[in-house]
């Protein structure tokens, strides 16, 4: 009796399970296939610039992805024509410059911000953050007045400084100081350990994460900034990428091959840094509560 | 005033070592950008020129009523305004699903990662180069795949009409990366156990989307939405590279109008007050946004 009562319904739920499985599985097949169709499409630009680069110039106006006589010249002439050495290394010190300075000096201010009792803690945090909202192309008149009496335009220092304090920086900072236990110190403060040594010994090699989320993403904002290092490095020999690119745009006329090959290059320092960090750009930015 | 103490077992005096900790960044931060941020709003009551020492004659708010009688500063206003509505919606939405879609399927993230955020770590001056050659009319790779379907494009970058379309789908493209990972992150910060719960009730993939993942990413959803918006009013780079701000000054930014009053003009009091007009803008977007995160944290 109580075996017929019951056998419907539970039949009836065996089957509509498999009808979700069923549909579940439909669905997610079709999220792979519309991620995929878009990574795809993503990547057609990155493959084409890599495919034009790749024709010899001559070849570039046939606009199809067969290439007849696939050549590495075009990378050669790059370096004959233009100074990407030279803007590698230029844009290279300037922005480990400005990326050192970041990371030093925000992590430094955080740590009071968030280990510290002091008076007007909570004014110094809302006068850093208040950084993030002026525009930097604000500022661009008065710094470069500021480094023309400094006496110090042409300089990769010109390049590093303005962007060293990075309000943004020390929030990431902050948010993750917060998140880490307060008993971990106590023990050390109570055989009294100086609050440098508690920074430097337990709280930074505790913070990766968050140094390597910073890090990153200061270099890769310093690496590709136009408009301040166009204004300050007028200087030929002391061009970063972004500028030199910038400079040599049309100078190369038809040579389509020769300008995708300038564009593949100038990107390439980037791109490997990238590939080798990926993983630690979610995981920073999972970890340290940029993301709300 | 008194301060309460709100952790009595601290020991006083940790004032100096706080303020040992805080210098070096207020430091660089007073001397490169309060201070110059201060400068720049003296510069603007002033009829200070990029070619003269000093700040010159006073000016009182001249400079202020002059950019707002200028029809250059209230059209390139539009435009930035423009380049913003046509890209902050698809930057918001396409990260979204793409980040729901790849946070669902699971394997193989690190591709989809490269696919999305290795545009983002270009340099301007490359996504512009190769988009100026996809673009290019008659044999970019656009306009040729579209012939193939028999379609006549127009000449992108050159009409007054498709030039900003042109400019802001490239930067869809460039820069999807940043709030796609900034997605991803908030994703794994929803317990798994919720889905499941979901599941157990019967809801299909498109209901768990719909009613756990969605409201639970409001958050980060609020924060994507308002860095991208001042980013794009920030927009810069593409414009003065891709098309000077032409054709006929269709795709002048506020900035590109700030840098060519202060370096082509000269009018460096004048292009202050215009940069300090645009910083009431960027401001009351970040109001805003501090607005919306506090009552959501209060609804938490």
């Amino acid at each position: 009796m109580a075996t017929d009562t019951l056998a419907p319904p539970l039949r009836a739920r065996v089957v509509t399970v498999e009808t979700v499985d069923r549909r579940v599985t439909i669905f997610n097949r079709i999220c792979v296939g519309v991620l995929i169709a878009f990574a795809l499409l993503w990547l057609v630009p990155i493959l084409w610039a890599l495919d034009t680069a790749l024709k010899p110039n001559a070849e570039t106006v046939n606009t199809t992805w067969w290439i007849e006589n696939p050549t590495f010249a075009a990378f050669g002439r790059v370096f004959t024509d233009t100074d990407m050495l030279r803007w590698w290394a230029s844009t290279f010190i300037a922005s480990a410059l400005s990326t050192v300075l970041t990371v030093i000096t925000a992590s430094l201010a955080a740590f009071a911000l968030s280990r510290m009792r002091f008076r007007y803690r909570n004014l110094v945090f809302w006068f850093i953050l208040a950084g993030i909202m002026v525009p930097s192309q604000v500022l661009m008149v008065p710094q470069f007045r500021e480094f023309q009496s400094l006496g110090l335009l042409n300089t990769f220092w010109a390049v590093a400084l303005p962007q060293a304090p990075t309000a943004i920086a020390v929030f990431i900072f902050k948010q993750f100081f917060d998140g880490l236990p307060a008993d971990l110190e106590e023990a050390a403060r109570v055989d009294g350990a100086s609050f440098f040594r508690i920074y430097r010994q337990i709280v930074l090699p505790l913070s990766r994460p968050a140094v390597a989320a910073v890090a990153i993403f200061s270099f890769v904002w310093a690496w590709n900034s136009l408009l301040w290092p166009l204004l300050v490095l007028t200087n030929p020999d002391l061009m970063t990428i972004p500028v030199g690119l910038a400079t040599v745009q049309g100078a190369f006329g038809i040579r389509y091959a020769d300008t995708m090959a300038t564009a593949v290059l100038g990107a390439v320092p980037l791109v490997a840094l990238f590939l080798l960090f990926q993983r630690n750009i979610v995981e920073g930015i999972a970890g340290t509560g940029i993301k709300g | 005033m008194t301060t309460p103490s709100v952790r009595p077992g601290r020991a006083p005096g940790q004032g100096r070592s706080a303020a040992a900790f805080l210098a070096p960044f207020l430091l660089l931060y007073v001397l490169f950008i309060v201070g110059p941020a201060l400068y720049g709003l003296l510069m603007s009551f002033f009829d200070t020129s990029m070619v003269k020492a000093g700040l010159s004659t006073f000016a009182g708010l001249q400079n202020y009523v002059d950019a707002l009688g200028s029809s250059d500063f209230w059209s390139s206003l539009w435009h930035t305004v423009w380049f913003t509505i046509l890209t902050t919606p698809p930057l918001v939405i396409i990260a979204l699903a793409l980040a729901l879609l790849a946070n669902r399927v699971g394997r193989g993230q690190w591709f989809y990662r490269l696919a999305f955020f290795l545009p983002y770590v270009l340099p301007s001056a490359v996504v512009a180069l190769i988009f100026m050659w996809i673009l290019s009319p008659g044999i970019g790779l656009l306009d040729t795949s579209l012939g193939k379907i028999g379609i006549t494009p127009p000449n992108w970058l050159g009409d007054e009409n498709w030039a900003m379309p042109a400019l802001a789908f490239t930067t869809v493209w460039w820069t999807i990366g940043f709030n796609f990972v900034l997605y991803l992150a908030g994703l794994q910060e929803i317990p798994r156990d919720l889905y499941e719960a979901a599941a157990l009730d019967g809801a299909t993939p498109w209901q768990q989307i719909r009613h756990v993942t969605i409201p639970l990413l409001g958050r980060t959803t609020t924060l994507v939405a308002v860095l991208q918006v001042i980013a794009s009013l920030k927009v810069f780079d593409q414009m003065y590279i891709m098309t000077s701000g032409g054709p006929n000054y269709s795709t002048r930014s506020l900035l590109e109008y700030v840098y060519d009053e202060s370096f082509t003009n000269y009018r460096v009091g004048y292009s202050s007050a215009v940069s300090m007009l645009f910083f009431v803008v960027v401001l009351a977007v970040s109001v805003v946004w501090f607005r919306l995160v506090r009552s959501q944290q209060k609804e938490v």
